[in-house]
């Protein structure tokens, strides 16, 4: 039987902003726990939230960025729970009126675009964080994180393969990166996904049973994860069995889905208006001059990186995929303005150094868009053969230093000149007298051989080109 | 006369005359509640020190040239108000031992003007109470009549005002609870426009309703202490943008061109007739002064009392949840897992009404409870506000009863909470509406128990009130009786 995957993903991305939403604390990442605390944020008796309109703003921007309807009068909403990381035993949240609402993003997977509706975008509160010490038996409760401003992402059950869901998750890591109202930071938790998953026999209208994935904190874990539980699912409903309504928590470690620990109750957040905060009113006037700031979105500039500056498709969609990755384009543009070489280089030699390695990004890669292009120029210049290039650029990863103190540091000079070149090329005709005797004989891929004795003589250092014609030249002598 | 039994304004003027010292009159009123606190306990937790030292701090103030007339007054603060280092209870166990290390914005107010904080007073658990009775401390007693209550949830203030162990104090009020008691007690007491104060700092009962106001022994003085507290908030979002204004500038003789409205509803069965007879006997004199009368109707008066006990509690349930035994307050040490500990705590923590309140709230936000009764009980506070909008085009203060009955004897309606929540009806609609109500003293019962006449108006008419009850006071000729104590 033919099965059809539905899939609706829930996004949180954490906002950027200087202070928590509702009081003045910071939301800086990483200070000892409890320190970024107050009276408000650890809900201490007769304290009042007050709106950091700055939320309010981010949820504008991304609602203009993902075609959403802008709600005029919003509402925040108490979700009520009782758990230790949540010190008001609510979460302020929107409900009935989120602030925005009916929006889409466009992805492609495979040449073939789709359109995936988003259900709504609201604010909300982070909890903060229980630390367990099971030696002990213990659990401490840090509230650093109690209060950080969130937007919840909620899409249509519209996507149909784990490709789309990550496709669709990029696609808003690219919007809240270009926007920047969010770090991104999948490791840290400021950019996290859940995943609503079922499946359903071809052609039938009605959703199938579906599971809540959660704990895929990268872009890869999203995809396995998805793949993992569409292979569960499928032989659950093949084997005549049911699938079973809940949360399942992602092992990367044994590329499993684990049932979450402890009772799954069936929770009743008993959503009623927060008294404590007043509707927040936005106006056209609002609207406006957030569109007007708007920054180029991905879409925009992966446009203009092939019609202004003559990328590929290809080459521009990749470039544009992260904000940071398209600023360091322009970035090395600005010293070395052959795009497609630049492009090439960036795509292949950059992404392959950093494909791999934990914790690296573009926005953590040791050189400097300005050196790279410092290397591409001194490359083009003659100044390094392509292949010392390669060498220099390694050492500029490793050590941080610029291209040209490398190449003097290194004498990596490429040797351009005739007389020097041709007393090598003739010394090596001299010592190798077979194999002259064979290209005369017609063997002429024997070329490379000459030539690799030569860089080899030379430490690599000799132009080759023209190292080809001397030996071209001298040969047919 | 004795320094403690001074109003606001009569010891205003005598330490601006310099006649007599802030620590002089505070140390009277400490002296006054040794003599009586014994009989009355409207104290939870006295601030004798600190109290003290800001007298002598208000007293150097004063010779510095510090005006405000509360510098130096020693106020009672009602223990639902955060005191920055002191102990702040809600009249609840769960809170036994918690001390705010900040203040209410209505105390930093107060402190800039260097009144003095005498201590915490009494009050129903977390303001949860028509008479007192619901404090986890004890009951404070009718300063009039030791065995009957001092109304509630505001029980203390009141009492430590009528019994002058304060010049005057600061309630809160969400259903009542300062009107109620100040009617119980024979002292004056506002509950502000909601919005008109800020509640940063005040344990939120219900949220929506809450609202801190003044208790005092006259009118003059109501309008001192409010003029004292009262303007916008940017720690509170609910707080109103408009501008203070001077309330003692109502305080002008006769009412010509004012219309009084009498609304019927106020009027109907149930009414004790003693209180119905004081309370006419006060619009009389209102008349005197030279208002007009009118019968105007709140047709939706009668559902006040079941939509306000939908969203009190619903919000109660709410705002509670925070006591949850986890960072501060009372938290059960046997307990063997999360929610163990959340029970025990506050199975332990909280009282009955409280905990009764709780329930109820929580079933009422409960799916598939939500419309019948939470999104109902906000229609009908929309019908409420209707009434009240209507009943304005027509009049510009309501004079009515605030409690239909006088103070009932301590313990009598204990077993019988339902009567204790229906003699709310008078006074919850104000808080519904979100307009001022003020409770003024208009007469005795034949047993000698005071009964209040209440005033309400439209948003930030609290001027009208106070022009109202003032003409009011001027003309009635109890104004200066004191209970018998000590």
């Amino acid at each position: 039987m033919e099965f059809e995957i539905v899939i609706g993903l829930e996004i949180h991305a954490q906002m950027k902003t200087k202070s928590k939403i509702f009081c003045n604390c910071t939301t800086e990442f990483g200070r000892p726990p409890n320190s970024n605390t107050c009276p408000v944020c650890l809900a201490m008796p007769g304290v009042l939230p007050v709106l950091n309109k700055q939320v309010v703003e981010f949820g504008i921007r991304l609602g203009l960025a993902t075609n959403s309807q802008i709600t005029r009068t919003n509402q925040f909403a108490r979700k009520n729970y009782f758990y230790p990381d949540l010190p008001k035993g609510y979460q302020i949240s929107q409900f009935d009126l989120p602030i925005c609402e009916h929006g889409h993003v466009d992805i492609e997977v495979d040449g073939t675009s789709s359109r995936i509706g988003l259900t709504r975008i609201h604010m909300e509160e982070d909890a903060g964080k229980l630390v367990h010490d099971d030696s002990a038996p213990k659990s401490y409760v840090d509230l650093n994180r109690a209060g950080t401003p969130l937007l919840e992402i909620v899409s249509e059950p519209d996507i149909r393969s784990p490709e789309q869901a990550v496709a669709y998750l990029r696609k808003l890591h690219a919007i809240v990166t270009y926007l920047n109202i969010c770090d991104g930071n999948m490791q840290e938790g400021s950019f996290r996904c859940d995943a609503n998953i079922s499946l359903r026999p071809m052609g039938q209208e009605e959703l199938g049973t579906r599971t809540e994935l959660k704990n895929m904190n990268s872009f890869r874990n999203v995809q396995r994860g998805l793949e993992y539980e569409v292979r569960r699912q499928r032989d659950i409903l093949l084997d005549g069995g049911a699938v079973v309504q809940q949360t399942l928590l992602w092992d990367p470690d044994k590329n499993q889905t684990n049932a979450m620990r402890g009772k799954e109750e069936a929770h009743d957040y008993r959503y009623f208006p927060d008294p404590d905060l007043v509707p927040v009113v936005i106006d056209d006037e609002w609207i406006a001059r957030v569109e007007e700031s708007l920054p180029e979105l991905p879409e925009q500039r992966c446009q203009r990186f092939q019609d202004k500056i003559g990328l590929s498709a290809d080459a521009a969609t990749i470039l544009t995929s992260e904000r940071a990755l398209a600023d360091y384009f322009e970035g090395a543009m600005a010293v070395y303005p052959n795009a497609k070489k630049l492009a090439n280089w960036i795509m292949t030699e950059v992404m392959r150094e950093m494909k791999g390695k934990e914790g690296m990004s573009i926005a953590t890669f040791p050189v400097s868009p300005k050196d790279l292009g410092g290397l591409l120029a001194i490359m083009d210049k003659g100044t390094i053969s392509g292949k010392i290039a390669k060498t220099v650029f390694e050492e500029m990863i490793a050590s941080g230093k610029d291209s040209e103190t490398i190449v003097k540091e290194k004498n990596l000079v490429q040797v351009s000149d005739e007389g020097e070149i041709l007393q090598m090329v003739q010394e090596i005709i001299a010592a190798n007298p077979d194999q002259v005797g064979q290209f005369k004989e017609g063997k002429t891929k024997l070329m490379g051989f000459f030539v690799g004795q030569l860089m080899k003589a030379s430490k690599g250092k000799a132009n080759p080109k023209m190292a080809n014609q001397l030996f071209g030249k001298e040969l047919k002598k | 006369m004795k320094l403690s039994q001074l109003t606001i304004h009569e010891a205003s003027d005598l330490l601006t005359k310099g006649d007599i010292s802030s620590v002089e009159l505070t140390t009277d009123v400490f002296s006054r509640i040794d003599q009586i606190e014994d009989q009355v306990k409207a104290y939870i937790t006295q601030n004798r020190e600190p109290a003290l030292q800001q007298a002598e701090a208000a007293d150097q103030a004063r010779r510095d040239g510090e005006v405000a007339p509360l510098c130096g007054i020693p106020l009672a603060i009602k223990d639902v108000i955060c005191t920055k280092g002191l102990t702040t209870t809600a009249g609840s166990r769960i809170l036994e031992n918690f001390t705010p290390p900040y203040d209410a914005t209505v105390m930093e107010k107060l402190q800039a003007q260097g009144a003095v904080c005498l201590g915490k007073v009494s009050m129903d658990e977390f303001a949860m109470g028509s008479g007192n009775e619901n404090c986890a401390f004890g009951t404070p007693k009718n300063p009039w009549s030791l065995d009957h209550i001092c109304g509630g949830s505001s029980g203390g203030s009141a009492a430590a005002v009528a019994a002058d162990e304060c010049l005057a104090s600061l309630g809160s009020d969400t259903g009542g609870s300062i009107r109620q008691p100040a009617s119980h007690c024979g002292v004056v007491g506002i509950k502000p426009t909601y919005g008109r104060v800020s509640r940063f700092g005040l344990l939120a009962f219900a949220s929506s309703l809450d609202q801190i106001g003044p208790l005092s022994k006259d009118v003059t003085d109501a309008a001192l202490l409010l003029n004292g507290i009262c303007g916008h908030d940017p720690r509170d979002s609910t707080s109103a943008a408009q501008k203070s204004e001077d309330y003692l500038a109502a305080l002008q003789d006769g009412l010509s061109g004012l219309t009084v409205g009498i609304p019927q509803e106020y009027f109907g069965p149930g009414l004790n007739s003693e209180v119905e007879t004081a309370v006419r006997h006060g619009i009389d004199l209102l008349v005197e002064a030279g208002a007009t009368i009118k019968e105007v109707s709140l047709p939706h008066t009668e559902y006040g009392v079941a939509a306000y006990y939908i969203i009190a509690p619903a919000e109660a349930s709410s705002n509670l949840a925070r006591y949850d035994g986890v960072r501060y307050g009372h938290r059960n040490s046997d307990a063997d897992s999360l929610i163990d500990l959340y029970r025990r705590s506050r199975s332990e923590g909280f009282g009955d009404e409280v905990k009764r309140r709780i329930l109820i709230g929580t079933y009422a936000l409960s799916s598939g409870y939500y419309d019948a009764y939470y999104k109902k009980a906000s229609q009908v506070r929309t019908l409420i506000v209707n009434d009240y909008t209507e009943a304005f085009s027509q009049c510009d203060v309501l004079a009515s009863p605030v409690s239909p009955i006088p103070a009932w004897k301590i313990g009598e309606k204990a077993s019988d909470p339902l009567s204790v929540y229906l003699s709310d009806l008078l006074t919850i609609p104000a808080n519904l509406a979100g307009i001022p109500g003020m409770s003024v003293p208009c007469g005795f019962s034949s047993t000698g128990l005071p009964i209040g006449l209440q005033l309400q108006a439209g948003h930030f008419q609290e001027a009208t009130l106070i022009k109202t009850a003032y003409n009011l006071e001027q003309r009635l000729e109890i104004t200066n009786k004191k209970p018998a104590l000590g």
